[in-house]
């Protein structure tokens, strides 16, 4: 074996000299072998997404000349005045954070049976086909599935023809922010589902029987195990469910009513429309400062541990 | 001679012979156009290429702003040519985005309408930046069987008696519909053109568009959106283009519109070239091809809107039977004089003063106002 590394080594040279040395180095320094390691990914971190982000601070800064069109490369904090001044901008981004957080709780609380049922109760063979229920409105375009659910809401659509038959008064829920809060919660639930499933899957039987076993009832085995155990879960889903939320754009326009906007809207119209990207750039920066604070709750309550 | 001389000789026959073909076949070059969906059909852009030389390549855009955006993208040099709405064209204008033309160098020039040779939203101080193509009124449209008696004013989408089925589109030059209910219906304010607003006229009209929001079931988006909502009743009366009236009768709606007696708001558009195009010899050669009378007559039909050229009406019914008048493309002067054209709304009221609203406040206004 030593004889044929030593021919090899002859055969090879210096380079594999240098292979094993730079190996050995390596393998006696192990924070150099990572940090050789993570350098690629965390650069191109730093490269497209920080950078993305400073180009977007940075551009908020700036402003638009509106008759040229041209942008004007001075610092100003113009930008975040108006927003501030603005009581339009406060009503879109209140509205935008409170659906947002409307549709998390929807989702959570229709997600946490769900998921239950799922890791605990169900066949692994059922498990499968709720797996795939659950997953399948994602194979769809998301598109086509706000469209649905236009069809089901319009004024004679699915809805209404149903409560008809029934005999009830239609519901007027075309074109309305209770809209945009169902079909959110629609959409966004299999990212809250998922996340509850793995928190539940992971609490190990014996906690549960132990509970029993000190003389608790499910309803407090669920409160003071369960739910405690599951939170990271929910909180993980939470991130996911809020922050595509907020960002979103698509659904108000095509469900949403007259007073509708969110801060996606406003964006697109001040970069797509008044050609002011500054200032769409500037209302950008608040869904990062929301989703900041929120994520450093969320760490607080143990959600990372939970991705 | 030895053989290698033959070959040589060969080669410098061959390499004379096909430059000489090749130059009658593409003096052209490339055209990079903006355009409105449906501006740009094969249809009349193949028999452009074929007998000019000249390649189109056509970029859409969906809205007059985005027009301008793209137009001023790269310093302005990514594209030649732009089919600019009245409510983007002077902002190209006085952003010297476009360059002015010379008109008579178009041959049909000379048979457009009297309104659209020289008209306020392409033509400053008497230089033409472009040449007019199309145009077509924005209609008050309702469902016959849901509104009775059938409107004859645009009160109906400002009275409650609809509220709640009302839509009308999301642009903020729908403020120029409200301004131009309001020049006709209030007198005292003082609104002589519905695109020149000091602030007291703005601020009047901002506020009929408050009251108005409570009526409305949707301010729509696109055309598609406004055809399903009139299909599927979540509205019954809007505003709207004979586009979405045409479509809806095509598939048996009850539906109508109108001009109504306040008159009404249009757009014309405008092919307009760029100050940096390097392929004038091109722009001037497809502005000549467009306004043609086939040309003005296939894109029309095409989109359901009307040409500017008045010879192309004999062509329109010949193409599509009765077209020509239902597109009013032969209707008398008195019919443009009720046709308020849509520009761009700028500081300068044109009387002087320079107090107007311009197109920005418009936007934020727009913006508050959906709030």
């Amino acid at each position: 074996m030593a004889e044929r590394l030593d021919r090899a080594q002859g055969l090879g040279g210096n380079r594999a000299g240098a292979r094993r040395r730079l190996g050995g180095a390596l393998w006696r320094r192990p924070r150099l072998k990572g940090a050789s390691l993570l350098s690629p990914p965390v650069l191109a971190f730093v490269l497209v997404y920080v950078a993305a982000l400073v180009a977007l601070f940075v551009s908020s800064l700036w402003t638009v000349d509106s008759f040229t069109g041209l942008t004007i490369h001075s610092w100003t904090l113009d930008n975040f005045r108006e927003l501030w001044h603005g009581a339009a901008y406060h009503t879109v981004a209140v509205r935008t954070i409170l659906i947002a957080a409307a549709v998390t709780v929807t989702d959570a609380i229709i997600a946490f049976p769900f998921a239950y049922f799922m890791a605990r109760l169900a066949g692994p063979r059922l498990r499968a086909v709720l797996f795939v229920l659950v997953l399948l409105p994602l194979w769809a375009s998301y598109l086509a599935r706000v469209y649905a659910w236009q069809l089901i809401l319009n004024s004679d659509g699915l809805l209404n023809w149903s409560l008809g038959k029934l005999g009830l008064p239609a519901a007027n829920l075309a074109y309305t922010n209770t809209a945009m809060w169902i079909v959110f919660s629609y959409i966004w639930l299999p990212f809250m589902i998922l996340p509850v499933y793995a928190a539940l899957e992971r609490i190990p039987h014996s906690y549960i029987e132990a509970s029993r076993d000190l003389g608790a009832k499910s309803g407090r085995t669920l409160r003071s195990v369960i739910l405690p155990l599951a939170l990271p879960g929910i909180v993980a889903g939470s991130i996911f469910t809020f922050s595509l939320t907020l960002g979103d754009y698509i659904t108000p326009v095509l469900v949403g009513g007259t007073s509708s906007q969110f801060i996606g809207n406003v964006v697109y119209d001040s970069v797509n429309g008044a050609g002011n990207l500054p200032f769409g750039a500037a209302f950008a920066v608040v869904p990062v400062l929301v989703m900041g604070a929120y994520l450093l709750v969320a760490r607080r309550l143990g959600a990372f541990e939970a991705l | 001679m030895t053989k290698r001389m033959w070959a040589l000789v060969a080669i410098l026959a061959v390499g004379l012979a096909f430059p000489a073909a090749g130059v009658t076949k593409s003096s052209g070059g490339t055209l990079n156009m903006i355009a409105w969906e449906g501006y740009t059909q094969a249809q009349w852009v193949k028999p452009f290429e074929k007998s000019t030389g000249c390649t189109v390549h056509a970029k859409y855009a969906g809205s007059s702003d985005e027009m301008v955006t793209l137009m001023r993208s790269g310093g302005g040099s990514q594209y030649d040519m732009v089919s600019a709405s009245g409510d983007a064209s002077l902002r190209l204008i006085y952003g010297k985005d476009v360059q002015a033309i010379d008109p008579t160098k178009i041959p049909d020039f000379k048979n457009f309408g009297k309104t659209f040779q020289s008209p306020p939203n392409n033509t400053v101080g008497g230089k033409h930046y472009g040449i007019s193509l199309q145009w077509g009124p924005n209609t008050l449209l309702y469902n016959t069987k849901k509104v009775s008696p059938a409107p004859t004013s645009w009160a109906a989408i400002y009275s409650p008696k609809y509220k709640g089925k009302v839509t009308v589109p999301d642009n903020p030059i729908q403020i120029a519909d409200a301004a131009l209910y309001l020049m006709k219906t209030q007198p005292s304010l003082g609104i002589k053109d519905p695109y020149e607003l000091n602030s007291t006229q703005f601020n009047a009209t901002i506020n009929l568009l408050k009251k108005q929001k409570p009526l409305i079931k949707k301010y729509w988006a696109t055309a598609g959106q406004e055809i399903s909502d009139f299909k599927n009743g979540n509205v019954v009366i809007g505003a709207s283009w004979p586009y979405q009236t045409n479509t809806l009768v095509a598939d048996k709606a009850p539906v109508k519109d109108l001009v109504p007696k306040e008159g009404a708001t249009g757009w014309l558009d405008t092919w307009m070239v760029s100050s940096h195009t390097k392929n004038l010899d091109c722009a001037m050669k497809w502005l000549s091809w467009i306004s043609t009378p086939k040309v003005q007559a296939q894109q029309a039909i095409f989109f359901g809107e009307t040409p500017v050229n008045s010879k192309a009406c004999a062509i329109m019914d010949k193409l599509s039977k009765g077209s020509c008048a239902q597109y009013h493309a032969n209707a008398p002067l008195k019919y443009f004089k009720q046709i308020h054209f849509w520009k761009t709304p700028i500081a300068d009221c044109g009387n002087g003063q320079k107090n107007c609203m311009d197109y920005t406040k418009w936007q934020s206004a727009w913006t508050a106002l959906k709030g």
